[in-house]
């Protein structure tokens, strides 16, 4: 095995870690709020359809990515209407959101398109990586091939991490944001609008979610492919948990499971040393056996948003 | 929001004005797609209801869905979202699939029977009381841990399928079938009342859930643990200082929850696949959530909503077929906003129809 390996390998990490990150903020800012989202999938794929949908018919990648995070945003306000407004069960709403995704992308895509469900490659209206400029240098190849050659993306997963670390620890919409998942009643008391505050962490969710949708079909792939997310919702969820809610632990959580991805395609029928074939079964679990097993208790404890799940009436 | 209505009015009127506005809006889609939202309706009607062989496979649907939404509304009873259900009856197949799979050499079908469901039930019961023990005794919440426990079924079950139970030399995923003497009968006895009905995969597994839901009502509103699960969904803190034991309700009810999950695996299973595939409860696990929700966690009420869902799966193969512009995901649409509308916001009209019910004392007050 040499560096090109490993060095593929490490791409590979963090584009399949790129779409969890996004997805995984997107549930940060909306379960710091006290709003549980288990939508994540369904928005991540509504967005995926969207954009590649978009793309096929205007040709035009910066619209298509606006009308993906606008389409996200659209389902994150059902659910922020259906949570914030009318106090509905939380989770629900999210299963609703999940199925409504599901469906509607197949439909709609297969109304427009006629091909299964499936929309056309997207041709130019997708975003590029950004080319090797060091091929064959020594030293700079494999580092620039290493962190540079993703598309917009990536760089902006990654840079949302600090941005939300910075929002959520240092400001003082982060610090409501935080005290409205904790203990909404003390920050209405201080003349803050709960509902205002969780609607915007809402907003804040689509648009994430949003992007890590457009990543999925408009530079990962180019074009949609029918439940095209897969559960990656699904295990940004996970990554969630596993990083407790903060935003550092999440990026290291989702490289974790981008990592386990990666090694997946490459384990198959492969002896490992000392513990022989892994079955590719075990590493496609991994993220949900881990999780569990951090539930369980066995690697510290994962304490959620006290206020999360719950619908804050401002009067009983 | 605290008005009170008659009860008629909650639990009548309120949901079916729900349904209807999740069913305007799946109408709007079918109308922006362009085709006739009545037209539409006719086909899955007619598919569903029209010819005996549709009729047969809407039971078919009908007794995976009473299942997975009893599974689903026992949970609910004691405040609980098992989200599991697809995963507990995937792995209660694998239970139903061994007991078949040993016997079927040596006992008839209804030898096997009382084996089988026990398989069923008890891998399903695994599979949902470790996330109800992960809860009682850790806070992990169960609609986490039963979402990890889906994914870990499919991983799970394609792994034994692939590695130990596939036929060497067969292309296939699956296991052998099972010998035909092991095979749930179909429900040839309504072939006079239904011409056509032995066609389609309807069996006895739908005798076997109207009998689950005699026991959920019995178990459920007539017993003492019965009394004391809904106490628990009623009021956690109340329960536990009335001497009711967290842990023994939550694992037993979850416990509950997956082995009616897991029973579901006997309709494709022994009934109509007769071997261990891939996907086997094929949604119907998910299913359950929006049954359970339509029924009001009763069972009376989540067979009516089980005969909705296996209408809407039989006649939306009809539908796909009919008018090619749209296809079965539709369902999944119909789903979705039944759902959003009869779960998350149940409350949307509440406001709007209190003040046309509300009882005297109340309108003296408000004057």
């Amino acid at each position: 095995m040499d560096i090109g390996f490993w060095v593929s390998f490490g791409e590979s990490t963090i584009r399949g870690a790129t779409p969890l990150l996004l997805a995984c903020l997107a549930g940060l800012y909306s379960e710091r709020s006290g709003v549980f989202d288990i939508g994540l999938e369904g928005k991540m794929l509504a967005a995926a359809f969207a954009g590649a949908a978009a793309g096929v018919i205007l040709g035009d990648a910066w619209l298509a990515l606006l009308i993906a995070i606008f389409t996200s945003v659209f389902f994150a306000l059902l659910h922020g209407i259906a949570c914030i407004t009318f106090r509905g069960n939380q989770i629900v709403s999210g299963v609703a959101i999940n199925f409504l995704a599901l469906g509607l992308t197949a439909v709609i895509g297969n109304a427009l398109f006629r091909m299964g469900g499936r929309t056309p490659s997207l041709g130019d209206a997708r975003f590029t990586e950004v080319p090797n400029y060091f091929e064959g240098v020594p030293i700079l190849d494999p580092i620039w091939s290493l962190f540079f050659t993703h598309s917009l993306f990536v760089f902006l997963a990654f840079g949302a991490v600090p941005l939300t670390w910075y929002v959520l620890f240092r400001t003082r919409f982060g610090l409501r944001l935080r005290a409205v998942g904790e203990n909404p009643a003390a920050v209405d008391t201080a003349g803050i609008s709960v509902v205002l505050m969780r609607y915007q962490a809402v907003i804040i969710c689509g648009v994430l979610c949003g992007l890590a949708g457009a990543t999925l079909s408009m530079a990962l792939n180019a074009g949609f492919v029918n439940n095209m997310s897969a559960g990656r919702g699904f295990i940004a969820l996970a990554a969630l948990i596993f990083a407790k809610w903060r935003p550092v632990q999440a990026m290291l959580a989702c490289l974790l499971f981008g990592f386990l991805d990666a090694a997946e395609a490459r384990l198959q029928g492969r002896e490992l040393w000392l513990i022989g074939e892994v079955p590719v079964q075990l590493i496609q679990a991994m993220p949900y056996l881990l999780v569990v097993v951090l539930l369980a208790g066995f690697i510290g404890q994962a304490k959620a948003p006290k206020a999360g799940g719950v619908p804050y009436v401002k009067e009983r | 929001m605290n008005k009170q209505l008659p009860g008629w009015v909650d639990y009548g009127l309120l949901p079916i004005l729900n349904l209807i506005a999740a069913f305007l809006v799946a109408g709007l889609v079918v109308l922006a797609i362009g085709e006739n939202p009545l037209d539409a309706v006719g086909f899955i009607l007619f598919g569903a209801f029209g010819y005996g062989e549709g009729f047969g496979y809407t039971l078919f649907y009908t007794t995976n869905f009473i299942f997975t939404g009893l599974a689903v509304a026992v949970a609910f009873h004691a405040s609980q979202f098992n989200i599991g259900g697809e995963g507990q009856a995937y792995v209660g197949g694998l239970g139903v699939g061994l007991a078949c799979l040993a016997l079927d050499q040596t006992l008839p079908w209804y030898g096997i029977l009382p084996f089988a469901i026990l398989g069923g039930a008890a891998m399903g019961a695994l599979w949902g009381a470790i996330p109800g023990y992960l809860y009682a005794k850790r806070g992990a919440h169960v609609v986490i841990t039963t979402i990890m426990f889906n994914f870990l079924s499919f991983s799970l079950m394609v792994y034994l399928i692939v590695n130990y139970l596939k036929v060497p030399g067969n292309a296939s995923v699956q296991s052998r079938t099972f010998e035909e003497t092991a095979w749930l009968p179909k429900l040839t006895w309504l072939e006079p009342l239904v011409p056509g009905i032995s066609g389609s995969p309807a069996n006895l597994s739908l005798i076997v859930a109207f009998i689950a839901c005699v026991f959920v009502y019995i178990l459920i509103w007539r017993t003492r643990f019965g009394y004391e699960v809904r106490t628990y969904g009623a009021n956690p803190e109340a329960a536990r200082y009335a001497g009711i034991s967290t842990t023994r309700v939550v694992v037993t009810i979850m416990a509950l929850s997956g082995a009616l999950a897991g029973m579901m695996a006997l309709n494709p299973v022994m009934g109509e696949q007769n071997r261990i595939f891939l996907d086997i409860p094929q949604q119907a696990g998910f299913v359950g959530i929006a049954v359970a929700l339509m029924g009001r966690s009763h069972p009376l009420w989540i067979c009516f909503a089980a005969l909705l869902f296996g209408v809407l799966y039989q006649g939306g193969a009809e539908l796909a077929f009919e008018m090619p512009t749209i296809n079965r995901d539709m369902i999944v649409v119909i789903q979705g906003l039944v759902i959003l509308f009869a779960g998350a916001m149940e409350f949307l009209f509440r406001p709007l129809i209190a003040p046309l019910f509300a009882p005297p004392s109340a309108k003296a007050e408000a004057a």
